[in-house]
């Protein structure tokens, strides 16, 4: 494990490396091994956490590869400036953002974090320091954004924020109980509000009902805005307490709280975004065993295919109470490996059981796979190399970018690489 | 505190010092030997809010450099308050004891040379009578033992001479802080096998930054705990002592 402190000192790291022995490291917060290089060396660049400048006339800051997104957030948002996209934690570096092309509730109408970083500098074992924009090595651009850290070492990115009134979100939430009345709102709200996704009770099956939240920027109000700080989880709970009948439980009660009819509030940003980065090691809550996050999306196109998915994780018995479901925009993908395209994405977690739960998933990767669809690598574990060959049918274009020093688990398990 | 000098600006823990210490307003000179590591901390500071941030590139081990970063400070930052000395190495206890070579440098970074610059300082704030110097020594200076007493004799040796600072500075109103801190998790230290359970910079930034705005304690034990662990070392006696291999 590399941890430098300056960026000075990456060429030297990438001078005496191996080939394919390295992988550059943020904070971890990918779900499987997208993060991880087993059996060899990480670049773990927390430290690489310098703000170099901001230009107060354009809203562009220009950051090192380890700054947080939390750490934009404390100290851009005191001077009316928000994150262009984010993900559901601000736990994640400016280098994991654009490594996986994060989307958040916004990515309708602004796409990708990868959409709005202007410019990049890479360190790269064979080429040196490189800049990459849409002016200059275009295509190493494109490479990087979503090439899961392969491509080089980020010494630092120009990225867009936006202006924004305070910290407050004026948000609505209204409970639907069919696929069709989901895609309705979904509709009618994406012309009207920035931010829009679904939370879902995975147990519902094809009659899927949910709570829909969406919503905008406030402009400032009086309201006072104290930084909070949650509670943490401090150790492992046993296996047993999530369980079918308890998620269920949580589930049904979850829903008959916000069903009650439309509500609005303005809420703190950081509840909006982030409801459980106020909950550190929230991880913890599935035991040793853990658990397996499954994303994917389906073209809206293939409705019927997203319905059998649902049927099947409701029949599974299996699901989780962290279901979320969102419509993606038009946006064609920013990185050659970006995860982000049209149609309808679903995310959820489920308590690693062994082989009962791999399997369960290979049988919604029989669904994936026949409607066109793909998964999302920053959230997988365990997909195999067909469905990352259905799911990045161009994969081979990215890899002459890929820095002959660098590799990932990830990479090994789905392409075969050595 | 409102003029703060730091003496090895680029070390672990005086970056998150820094960073800390631009939410309260404080105006910085900022001394190490990199002009390029200058100029990212000088611009992360600046873009976070600090009011004035000044660097001066200097080699600190070198004392033939020091009236240069003295002038500097004098010239460039009158009436500076505070002097924080947080530069320091950390080598190989096994290659400090076969080589005469590495031995001389340690004692010369962590002690001789922040004496001599400490003495400096000391005269001009002893003349101004006011201010406050703070030094980072460590715990490893309480006690010599078998595994580090080479830094532990150098740092020792600094607590030492902070604490007979402290006593010819008091009648001009003049604080003296020794800052030691147990292990910390920094570049100093990331070569140490056990290293995932040293302490986290942030937290020891925080336990300074306010020892310095109190002026106190005179000894700032961070984490506090060391504290109390010192304290039962160094009651253990030499005879059982000289035999444990720690």
């Amino acid at each position: 494990m590399h941890k430098p402190a300056w960026n000075d000192q990456l060429p030297g790291i990438l001078e005496a490396a191996e080939p394919g022995s390295l992988l550059p490291f943020g904070l971890g917060r990918s779900y499987g091994d997208s993060c991880l290089n087993g059996g060899r060396e990480l670049v773990d660049c927390h430290r690489l956490n310098r703000i170099l400048g901001f230009e107060e006339s354009t809203g562009v800051v220009r950051c090192e590869g380890g700054v947080s997104l939390s750490d934009i957030l404390q100290v851009f948002l005191p001077k009316g400036w928000f994150l262009p996209v984010t993900p559901g934690t601000s736990f994640v570096t400016i280098g994991g953002a654009i490594a996986n092309d994060v989307h958040g509730k916004n990515h309708h109408c602004a796409g990708t974090f990868g959409d709005h970083v202007h410019q990049i500098a890479l360190h790269r074992s064979d080429h040196g320091l490189v800049s990459c924009s849409s002016r200059e090595n275009p295509e190493m651009l494109r490479a990087t954004i979503g090439g899961l850290g392969l491509t080089g070492i980020i010494a630092w990115a120009d990225v867009q924020l936006k202006r924004v009134g305070g910290p407050w979100i004026d948000s609505e939430s209204i409970p639907f109980s069919s696929l069709k009345t989901f895609l309705d709102l979904s509709h009618e709200s994406n012309d009207h509000f920035e931010y829009t996704v679904a939370w879902l009770d995975c147990f519902s099956g094809k009659n899927v009902r949910g709570i829909f939240f969406r919503g905008n920027h406030a402009a400032d109000c009086r309201k006072k805005f104290h930084q909070k700080r949650g509670p943490k989880l401090p150790f492992e709970l046993p296996t047993w307490v999530l369980n079918r009948w308890s998620i269920q439980a949580f589930n049904a009660a979850y829903y008959a709280v916000n069903a009650v009819k439309k509500r609005a509030a303005v809420m703190r940003y950081d509840s909006f975004f982030y409801p459980l980065d106020s909950i550190r090691q929230w991880n913890l809550l599935y035991g040793r065993q853990g658990f397996l996050q499954y994303q994917c999306v389906i073209p809206e196109k293939n409705l019927e295919a997203f319905e059998e998915l649902l049927d099947r994780i409701a029949r599974s018995g299996m699901g989780s109470f962290l279901g979320v479901l969102k419509q993606f925009g038009p946006a064609s993908p920013a990185g050659m490996l970006s995860f982000p395209r049209p149609g309808l994405t679903i995310a959820l977690d489920f308590a690693m059981r062994g082989e009962p739960t791999l399997e369960l998933m290979r049988s919604f990767d029989e669904v994936v796979q026949q409607s066109g669809g793909a998964l999302y690598p920053a959230k997988d574990a365990r997909m195999s190399p067909a469905l990352f060959e259905t799911s990045f049918p161009n994969w081979r274009n990215f890899v002459p970018y890929i820095d002959p020093k660098m590799s990932s688990s990830f990479w090994r398990r789905v392409t075969g690489s050595p | 505190m409102k003029k703060i000098v730091v003496l090895g600006a680029t070390s672990g823990i005086a970056l998150e010092v820094q960073r800390q210490l631009t939410s309260r307003s404080c105006e910085l000179l900022l001394v190490a030997r990199s002009p390029q590591r200058l100029t990212e901390i000088q611009a992360d500071l600046q873009v976070r809010g600090a009011p004035h941030v000044l660097t001066y590139s200097a080699d600190l081990s070198c004392i033939a450099q020091h009236d240069g970063i003295f002038e500097f400070a004098h010239r460039e930052f009158p009436d500076f308050d505070t002097v924080l000395l947080a530069y320091g190495s950390l080598h190989n206890q096994k290659v400090s004891e076969a080589s005469i070579q590495v031995l001389l440098e340690e004692l010369q970074v962590d002690f001789v040379s922040a004496a001599a610059i400490l003495t400096l300082f000391a005269a001009d704030l002893e003349h101004r009578r006011m201010g406050c110097i703070a030094a980072i020594t460590s715990v490893a200076g309480d006690r010599g033992r078998r595994s580090n007493y080479v830094y532990g004799s150098a740092k020792g040796g600094l607590s030492l001479f902070l604490q007979g600072l402290r006593s010819r500075l008091y009648p001009a109103g003049v604080g003296v802080i020794t800052i030691k801190p147990g292990p910390v998790q920094t570049p100093m230290t990331d070569h140490l096998p056990s290293a995932g359970r040293f302490a986290d910079p942030h937290q020891v930034a925080r336990d300074i930054v306010r020892g310095l705005e109190r002026r106190s304690p005179d000894v700032l034990y961070t984490p506090g705990f060391w504290r109390w662990i010192m304290t039962a070392v160094q009651l253990i006696p030499e005879i059982i002592f000289k035999r444990l291999s720690f």
